[in-house]
């Protein structure tokens, strides 16, 4: 009966190195959104000076959309831009854009240098940010036809996300 | 994942440079000692006087708030719950700081809503709560006590307790145990030789 005692530090090792190794691939970055299949928020966003169309809540019924929280000033928005671009070149999912914590001048000069991915864009001042959880730009969430919102992504979006994460979602959530 | 550009981190970044740089030089084991001084007759070495004035400098400090007074509220109670709302949020753009001790742009924004949620009359909770509900539990500081955070609460107490039942065991264990059994008069005589060996040893200059 006491032998099994000395497998007990073996055991507990075994056990403590497990969970720290599944531990070690966890990105500290990414924090889970308690914001997932809840209702995205109400707000109402002015469009950028010179757009006719800004962003709200009511735009989000009836079909899937992409929202990209990005800004002129971050530079892995800049990484992630041709990927949005190349997606909406596909018409497969409206993007909408929260231009967060921007100057205008500045997101206008970007948009106009790198191409325009986003079918609307809402200028926020950060407010609006909060609501939707966002502590880094650049952050993306997928919101179903009920405007839900049902996905979310922290960092840049590469092709290979695209491919193989947001493209099925939104077949899923078409149905 | 960015942040708006803040220069405070780069600025305690270069403030802390020289620091380094005069550790560095003082713990340098290659330097010559001026001729005709003895070994550690300097009490203050170039380190010393490095590690003095960090000491001090330490002493100083004061904890530093990041609210800035145009963030203030003008009735002081409710800037007061403010205050106390605000060191139990965590900002998360700089992880390890509440909202009150962060410089960051998003703290900044959560500490007017803050204040903007307590104007407009939300209870202390209120305010926490819709905060929660944006950003999650990790932007309590404190973690609060549920389901999946019950091991990280109650962890150090099971710990505790199994190590008391094993020291009990232990313990239990030595008070059943007899000694060893008593000296034969053979071993009696024995030690008392060597007893006697040791007190007057021989062979010694």
């Amino acid at each position: 009966m006491r032998r099994w005692l000395y497998l007990l530090p073996v055991v507990v090792f075994g056990l403590m190195a497990t969970g720290f190794y599944i531990g070690l691939g966890n990105d500290t970055n990414v924090l889970p959104s308690p914001l997932i299949n809840e209702a995205a928020p109400q707000f109402d966003l002015p469009p950028l000076p010179g757009h006719d169309k800004g962003f709200s809540t009511a735009d989000l019924k009836g079909h899937v959309t992409l929202v990209n929280a990005f800004a002129s000033w971050c530079a892995p928005c800049r990484m992630e831009h041709p990927a949005l671009k190349a997606l909406a070149d596909t018409k497969q999912v409206p993007i909408y854009g929260i231009d967060y914590k921007d100057q205008s001048d500045a997101a206008l000069d970007w948009l106009a240098a790198l191409g325009n991915p986003y079918a609307r864009i809402g200028a926020d001042s950060g407010r609006v940010g909060i609501d939707w959880g966002v502590y880094g730009v650049p952050e993306t969430f997928l919101v179903d036809k009920t405007g839900r919102i049902r996905y979310k992504h922290v960092g840049p979006l590469s092709e290979d996300d695209i491919k193989n994460t947001i493209l099925p979602l939104v077949a899923r959530l078409e149905k | 994942m960015s942040f708006p550009p803040q220069s405070l981190f780069s600025r305690a970044l270069a403030g802390l440079d020289p620091a380094i740089h005069v550790f560095r030089l003082g713990t340098g084991k290659q330097r010559r000692r001026p001729p005709g001084r003895a070994r550690g007759r300097r009490v203050f070495t170039g380190l010393g006087h490095a590690l003095l004035a960090f000491a001090v400098t330490l002493c100083l400090a004061i904890p530093a708030h990041a609210v800035r007074p145009d963030e203030m509220l003008k009735d002081p109670a409710l800037e007061a719950r403010a205050r106390e709302i605000g060191q139990e949020l965590r900002c998360l753009v700089c992880r390890n700081q509440s909202i009150d001790d962060s410089d960051a742009d998003l703290a900044h924004d959560l500490r007017v809503l803050v204040r903007q949620r307590l104007v407009a009359g939300d209870t202390d909770q209120q305010v926490i709560d819709y905060i929660v509900s944006r950003y999650g539990d990790f932007v309590l500081l404190k973690p609060p006590f549920k389901y999946d955070t019950y091991l990280l609460w109650l962890g150090p107490g099971l710990v505790l307790l199994a190590g008391l039942w094993g020291l009990g065991r232990y313990m239990r264990r030595q008070a059943g145990m007899t000694g060893p059994p008593p000296l034969s008069a053979d071993e009696e005589r024995r030690l008392a030789q060597i007893l006697q060996e040791r007190a007057e040893p021989k062979g010694t200059p």
